[in-house]
């Protein structure tokens, strides 16, 4: 019974899409996918993989013939008829900026109030504009609003109408990485601030790593891999994937900061990380990346390095890099696990092999919020 | 300055040239978001036929649209049976003939400003609950206002400079037909020069105004919104 219940309240997306494209291979999507209807579902993938294409299919955007979509046990598409775009109650932030041109922000945002069914409350209202930190810039025209502004005036505006899944293709690939630096704390506060699903679309693993509780990763077309974020990121296969930056995601909680050191201690399950005090409050929710790259492998437990973090581990597994002079391996440590990514000679000469005993030494762990 | 010949004439001018805006603008939407959008086939075809007044002679035109309205004419006979008789010779003969031979001046720009909008504001609007027909009226208009600023003012133009056609349909009926183009060319042929002048200067000085207004009004462009 429960089973059912929790099946009713995903997204089973199932398309099949082929286009001619001159001179090239022709482009095949081919997705049967079960998608989680709660929390930051990423569709990861490199450019040319479909998920794009995926994200249109869901909002109606572009028909595959003989698709099935239903979304929270409502049926949108299915061999008898395809529900269109304006009548799927969905939120969608394209990847450039979508604000409509002879409408200031407001006006932009009262077009979309205008035509829903679902409203919000003035409470609500006002926390979403506060969210995306947009009240003074409402009677602009789109024209004189920078590109930051733009885009967050449109995620507030696909907020607004309260849809029951929010659409985000890309929605910071348009931005530099200053602007994008702007928005992602919204994105950040908005996955934890309010209860909508939200379907995230990008090709950068920052991103992902940062606001993701759920990955599906595409490539060219098929869903290569799918599952929790930690998961995901914690799988060596994957890293044969071009752009996909090894390191694994840890969900942890602000344990103690210690004042005189500026530095803040996070408890994982799969141990304790020494961390540069950001501020937060004890207790609170702390979600940590340690990059493959900045792991390396001791014997002992070296209290003579510099290095902050050191964690006592297990190699798990040692599988082959993309690059030949690299080896990844996979560390069990506490409840959790690390990977590292270190060149064959240095394997070789530590003799390390799975099964053994070591410490892991954490140049560096980066904080998302 | 003006006789009340003159005056006559250039009331019939710009009433002729404002119904003739009005009706082009309702008939050339639709013609130019059909030719903006299709896939068809039929989109090059169409779209030769609307553009057919731009390289014709307007005698040639004329001539076919007399015989279309004559009494044996298919327009003909239809406008006797709704019992509104023949056309030609008639101020509204002079409209239609006016309505087609100035639809390339309206459908072209508008046609162009739909086809710049692209996919984009359609699919937003999709996305915010908008249907087609609201999609149309409150994105797709409103966007195109420049390309219909532009169309109006050249159909208005054009139809106000107009002659072979004129002079093929409605002949030189005053206060019916005869229209500041056909009374410039009744003084020419009265070797009335000085008065010819007048309307003739009338029409140079309008005809630079408006591509003035034409040309000024394209330059601004895109940044037509949002410069309050």
């Amino acid at each position: 019974m429960s089973q059912t219940i929790a099946s009713d309240s995903c997204i089973h997306a199932q398309f099949s899409l082929t286009r001619q494209a001159k001179g090239r291979e022709d482009f095949v999507l081919s997705v049967a996918a079960k998608l989680p209807s709660q929390g930051v579902t990423a569709i990861f993938g490199q450019s040319g993989s479909g998920k794009t294409t995926l994200l249109r299919c869901i909002a109606g955007l572009e028909t595959a013939p003989q698709g099935y979509l239903s979304v929270q046990g409502d049926v949108w598409q299915d061999d008898r008829r395809t529900l269109p775009t304006y009548q799927r109650p969905i939120g969608y932030v394209f990847q450039e900026s979508s604000l409509f041109e002879h409408l200031t922000a407001q006006a932009n945002i009262d077009f979309a109030l205008k035509r829903s069914e679902q409203r919000p409350n003035a409470a609500e209202y006002q926390q979403i504009i506060d969210l995306m930190g947009i009240e003074h810039v409402l009677q602009r025209y789109p024209a004189q609003l920078s590109g930051g502004e733009r885009q967050r005036v449109a995620i507030a505006r696909a907020l607004l109408i309260k849809p029951r899944l929010l659409l985000m293709d890309e929605p910071l690939a348009s931005l530099d990485s200053a602007r994008k630096q702007e928005i992602l704390p919204y994105l950040a506060k908005l996955r934890s601030s309010l209860d909508i699903p939200i379907l995230y679309v990008s090709h950068s693993v920052d991103e992902i790593a940062q606001l993701a509780d759920h990955v599906l990763v595409l490539e060219q077309g098929k869903v290569v891999a799918q599952g929790d974020i930690s998961d995901i990121f914690a799988r060596t296969d994957l890293a044969q994937l071009s752009g996909f930056d090894m390191g694994v995601v840890w969900h942890g909680h602000l344990q103690e900061r210690n004042e005189a050191w500026h530095l803040a201690r996070i408890k994982a399950p799969g141990g304790s990380l020494w961390v540069r005090d950001g501020g937060d409050a004890i207790g609170a929710a702390i979600r940590t990346r340690i990059l493959a790259r900045d792991v390396s492998i001791a014997l002992s437990a070296g209290e003579d390095s510099s290095i902050l973090n050191r964690l006592p581990v297990t190699i798990s597994q040692i599988t082959p890099d993309k690059d030949p002079a690299m080896l990844l391996l996979r560390l069990i440590s506490g409840r959790d696990c690390i990977l590292a990514r270190l060149t064959k000679r240095s394997v070789e000469q530590l003799h390390l092999y799975e099964g053994l005993q070591a410490w892991a030494q954490i140049k560096s762990v980066a904080i998302m919020r | 300055m003006f006789t009340d010949a003159d005056l006559d004439a250039i009331w019939l001018t710009l009433r002729l040239a404002t119904t003739v805006t009005v009706l082009l603008l309702l008939i050339g939407t639709p013609i130019a978001w059909w030719l903006a959008r299709t896939r068809s086939w039929l989109k090059g075809p169409i779209g030769a036929l609307v553009a057919l007044p731009l390289v014709l002679p307007p005698t040639v035109l004329g001539f076919y649209l007399l015989i279309a309205m004559g009494p044996n004419g298919w327009i003909g006979q239809l406008t006797q049976e709704m019992g509104i008789g023949l056309l030609p010779f008639t101020f509204w003969g002079l409209v239609i003939a006016s309505v087609f031979y100035s639809l390339p001046f309206v459908v072209q720009p508008i046609q162009n400003a739909m086809e710049a909008l692209g996919e984009r504001p359609l699919e937003v609007a999709a996305t915010l609950r908008a249907g087609p027909w609201d999609t149309f009226f409150n994105v797709v208009l409103p966007l195109s206002k420049p390309g219909f600023i532009t169309a109006a003012i050249l159909g208005f133009a054009h139809t106000v400079g107009e002659f072979g056609v004129v002079l093929m349909i409605g002949g030189n009926i005053p206060q019916e037909t005869r229209v500041v183009s056909v009374q410039i060319y009744d003084y020419v042929e009265a070797m009335e020069y000085g008065q010819a002048h007048v309307l003739a200067g009338l029409m140079v000085a309008f005809s630079f105004v408006v591509l003035l207004g034409v040309y000024g009004f394209q330059r601004r462009g895109t940044s037509v919104w949002g410069s309050r």
